[in-house]
């Protein structure tokens, strides 16, 4: 049943992209389509751009409101006495003592604390999962150099218990990324966090695909202790412009192609290259880069690599200097993405401040808190307060509401859905979390945790609380 | 709106109290958690002389004192940076001077002789109110646990075919330390505070590939330390069997198997727990546990034998097959059946030992007393490594090694406003507060490089 079921909706998928295709053409260029032999399936990378799509479906869920919050709403806005009113797995209205309809489901928040679900922008869940062992080291292709062909997706094992303790930590959407031994590591994908059999069911729909890069120590190191490039940061330049040298050849040859077709010429079309297509998605503005980099020098070197191929940078990340380039990444609208805390596991991490989250906000740069680690991404909470804190000793004046928006609107932006989650606005996804206390004390533990307003998780009823399979039987059967 | 401002002007005011000689120091309005039998004092006055806490109580200073008004602040002794690399690292992927891979050189591997009180790492670990730390020696192979960083070196690890790293010489990983803070020639406190011994997998590989061949392997070599000890004499004219270690291992071990240090088990997994309590029960070895992640699934025996255990409280997930039980209740369970405690900090409590109090503060969070956290961080580390006449708590004639704190000391927005140890106060400028006062303004004329002390 389940297999024909599969099959079916496969089938439906490819006759809505053939439907998809012509729909709205004029009837010449029609005719002329149909002239035009079509590729074989899989050798044309504009047939079938979502190759594997999404299945996410919200948990089950009905309208409720929540009332007598405080909430930090991602916008810089503090809420007393804040209802929260979810229809449709949207947020409906939210605001001050509102008036609640008669009938509807209500969560009493007194006392407690209402923010949108946190975002965690660079994880390494499922590629990396729970027991780290080589048999779970998926996240870095580290046969070439250049790997823009992989996908992190491919690698993500949805049985990670670090989901489960991912979300009770409030973290309801995750940016899974390459790891950072090569130049160009692969695609990286935005999840909702919801326990699921597959990946395709955890794809956040419609996000876009993300490119993980590297600078510096890691590429060097990798390739250089096997005697091949790139061994300096040199050759990580110089391998980052070939790549993009050849996608920008390999756009051309498609694009003549297609141009050739549309008059009707004959034409061979170009080889498929799954690289190049990842790239050229890039080249198109359709796949934001997410580069890993500490140093601001090398910052300044991939923003002009960037204007040369014609591409842009959404966000360094690591990025513990970027404090030192404050203004020149707030005039190029390049996020941060890092730690408050961490430095010095290598040189290139030597320079961390605290209050590097802080001073870009300071210089009208976004900033974001996220992980990198299955430990921390259970508490941004705490790690946004270390920064927020480093903040004020170095006497800016920063309010726990605007701190809020380093772990929800900032990320979300950074993963261009900020439209859709991020903040508690009207008609967002509700992707709410409900903390016991203010979530910049160290004390904060979630109670309920929702997902386009179903509830994913809460301390308080143990049918919300998922375990992964891989917890069963096992000591603690995965109470964590 | 902010809240209070912890203005950088404020801590400088009191960084800048450094007593002079014989001077007498109080300090005065502060809630004041002693960790010592004079509990919580509200608002109290603690009385420092020539580096020593005179008293602690609540009446008016002394006459004569230099005051310091510390009203609406929070007093706490100096916090403990435990299983810590502290003094022995700068930059990780540099290397460390943590462990030796010597045949001839294991037990008797003394961390204290190479340590740099010049570090900048020690600086930083000030500023999240720490003024002492357990540096301890880390064995080789590393066992399960590998640094992940951004998800590649360790994977660069993996992906070469490495099975965490080189197969340890060595059944022992050598003696620890405790330091205090101060970046001074008397940084070390204490030395040979413990011989540390990794068990479960990382001891396996130790003694050739299973569990079960350390314990037998760790029996003989203790045997041979009794041996030596009883017979030094026939043994340096060599009329004695051959043993099994260097006579600079024998003579470091002569001291565990008499019961005067204690055998630090770095273990894991319940069952390894277990076969270390029966070993020390056997052998008659003094015990302190680190890791001990599924300690809560054997904690009444853990207390039953008297066993500290120092662990780290925010682990919890199942990162390797010796820890399917992790929990953040592990603390939380530990103290209810009696279990003493101390924590730890990620990644050896090293470049991130200032989350030490974070982790206290989840710990709470998660269950465990709130005094029963101070002490973790406090009085039960430095009792366990024989500094607890010393430090660790504010009683008279221990060492005034404390922190005023703007808060409460887990909370991260709560900040160390001046630490003093040995009574002098620290300075709470680091290598990042110079990077981070140089960059922000960055519209200056001339480059930053002009803008330092």
């Amino acid at each position: 049943m389940l297999r024909s079921g599969v099959l079916a909706f496969g089938l439906a998928a490819l006759a809505l992209t053939a439907c998809a295709s012509t729909k709205g053409a004029t009837p010449k260029a029609e005719a002329k389509a149909a002239a035009a032999k079509p590729l074989p399936a899989g050798l044309d990378p504009g047939a079938r751009p979502n190759v594997f799509p999404s299945t996410y479906k919200p948990l089950p869920s009905a309208d409720f409101a929540i009332v007598y919050a405080r909430a930090y709403t991602g916008t810089g806005k503090a809420l007393e006495n804040a209802t929260v009113i979810v229809r449709g797995g949207k947020i409906a209205s939210v605001g001050e003592g509102l008036e609640v309809p008669q009938g509807l489901q209500v969560v009493d928040a007194r006392g407690k604390w209402v923010t949108p679900g946190l975002i965690d922008t660079h994880s390494h869940l499922g590629v990396y999962a729970s027991p780290s062992v080589a048999a779970h080291s998926d996240g870095n292709e580290l046969t070439n150099p250049t790997t823009p062909q992989v996908w992190a997706e491919h690698s993500v094992w949805p049985q990670d218990p670090g989901f489960n303790t991912a979300r009770i930590g409030g973290v309801t959407t995750v940016q899974v990324l390459p790891g950072s031994g090569n130049l160009i590591g692969g695609r990286g994908v935005t999840l909702r966090n919801v326990p699921s059999r597959t990946v395709q069911g955890m794809k956040f729909p419609g996000a876009p695909y993300t490119l993980k890069m590297a600078c510096g120590e890691n590429p060097k190191r990798v390739y250089g202790s096997r005697g091949r490039a790139p061994s300096t940061r040199m050759g990580n330049v110089a391998g980052y412009r070939a790549a993009w040298i050849e996608a920008a050849e390999y756009t051309r040859k498609w694009d003549d192609y297609r141009a050739k077709i549309s008059r009707s010429e004959k034409a061979e079309p170009p080889r498929r290259d799954l690289g190049m297509d990842t790239l050229s998605a890039v080249l198109r503005g359709e796949i934001l880069v997410q580069n890993h980099c500490y140093r601001a020098d090398e910052m300044a070197i991939m923003i002009d690599i960037a204007k040369e191929f014609g591409y842009r940078i959404t966000a360094f990340h690591h990025a513990v200097e970027s404090y030192k380039i404050a203004d020149i990444l707030a005039a190029n609208g390049i996020c941060t993405a890092t730690w408050a805390g961490w430095w010095g596991a290598k040189l290139e991490m030597y320079d961390s401040v605290e209050a590097n989250v802080p001073l870009l906000q300071a210089a009208g740069a976004c900033a974001i808190i996220k992980s990198d680690d299955p430990d921390l991404t259970q508490r941004l909470n705490q790690e946004a307060a270390v920064a927020l804190a480093a903040g004020r000793a170095a006497g800016l004046k920063i309010t726990e509401a605007e701190a809020m928006a380093w772990i929800t609107a900032n990320p979300a932006k950074a993963l261009g859905i900020l439209d859709q989650t991020g903040t508690l606005e009207v008609g967002k996804r509700a992707d709410l979390v409900i903390w016991d206390r203010d979530p910049f004390s160290v004390y904060a533990r979630t109670e309920k945790v929702f997902i386009d307003g179903a509830l994913t998780w809460d301390r308080r009823d143990p049918r919300y609380q998922p375990r992964s399979d891989f917890d069963l039987g096992q000591p603690g059967e995965g109470v964590r | 709106m902010p809240r209070r401002l912890a203005p950088i002007a404020a801590a400088l005011a009191f960084a800048a109290a450094l007593p002079a000689a014989a001077e007498t120091l109080a300090i005065t309005g502060a809630r004041i958690l002693t960790a010592g039998p004079a509990g919580t004092l509200e608002p109290g006055v603690v009385v420092i002389r020539d580096g020593k806490i005179v008293s602690v109580g609540r009446g008016a200073p002394p006459a004569g004192a230099r005051v310091i008004d510390a009203s609406g602040t929070v007093v706490t002794p100096g916090l403990f940076a435990t299983g810590s690399l502290l003094g022995a690292v700068e930059i990780s992927s540099l290397g460390d001077d943590t462990s030796v891979d010597n045949p001839q050189v294991g037990a008797a591997f003394d961390i204290r002789e190479g340590l740099d009180p010049a570090s900048t790492l020690i600086p930083v670990a000030r500023t999240g109110g720490l003024t002492s730390a357990v540096v301890l020696p880390q064995p080789t192979g590393g066992g399960w646990d590998y640094h992940e960083d951004d998800g590649d070196v360790a994977d660069d690890q993996l992906t070469s075919g490495g099975d965490g790293g080189p197969r340890p010489n060595t059944l022992f990983a050598g003696q620890g330390a405790v330091i205090r803070l101060n970046g001074g020639e008397d940084m070390v406190m204490r030395g040979g505070v413990g011989v540390v011994v990794a068990f479960g997998k990382a001891g396996a590989r130790s003694a050739g590939g299973a569990r079960g061949a350390q314990t037998a392997a760790l029996k003989a070599v203790l045997a041979d330390v009794r041996a030596y000890a009883a017979n030094r004499g026939a043994w340096e004219k060599g009329s004695y069997r051959e043993l099994g270690l260097s006579k600079a291992d024998l003579e470091a071990l002569v001291p565990l198997v008499q019961g005067r240090t204690p055998l630090i088990a770095r273990v894991h997994r319940a069952a390894d727990i277990r076969a270390v309590l029966k070993l020390a029960r056997e052998e008659k070895l003094k015990l302190i546990l680190e890791g001990a992640e599924e300690g809560w699934m054997t904690a009444a025996e853990i207390a039953r034998a008297g066993v500290p255990v120092i662990i780290n409280p925010i682990t919890n997930r199942p990162e390797s097959f010796e820890i399917l039980g992790a929990t953040l209740e592990n603390a939380a369970r530990l103290h209810a059946a009696g279990v003493t405690l101390a924590f730890t900090a990620p990644e050896g409590a090293a470049h991130r030992a200032r989350e030490t109090r974070y982790g206290a503060g989840t710990a709470v969070a998660w269950g465990l007393p709130w005094d029963a956290a101070l002490a973790a961080v406090t009085i039960n580390p430095a009792r366990m490594f024989g500094v607890g006449d010393r430090t660790g708590s504010l009683e008279p004639g221990k060492d005034a090694d404390l922190v005023i704190w703007s808060g409460d000391p887990f909370e991260p927005l709560s900040t160390p406003k001046a630490v003093y140890i040995r009574g002098q106060a620290q300075s709470l400028t680091t290598r990042q507060t110079e990077l981070r006062d140089r960059y922000l303004d960055l519209g200056t004329p001339l480059p930053p490089a002009y803008k330092h002390r």
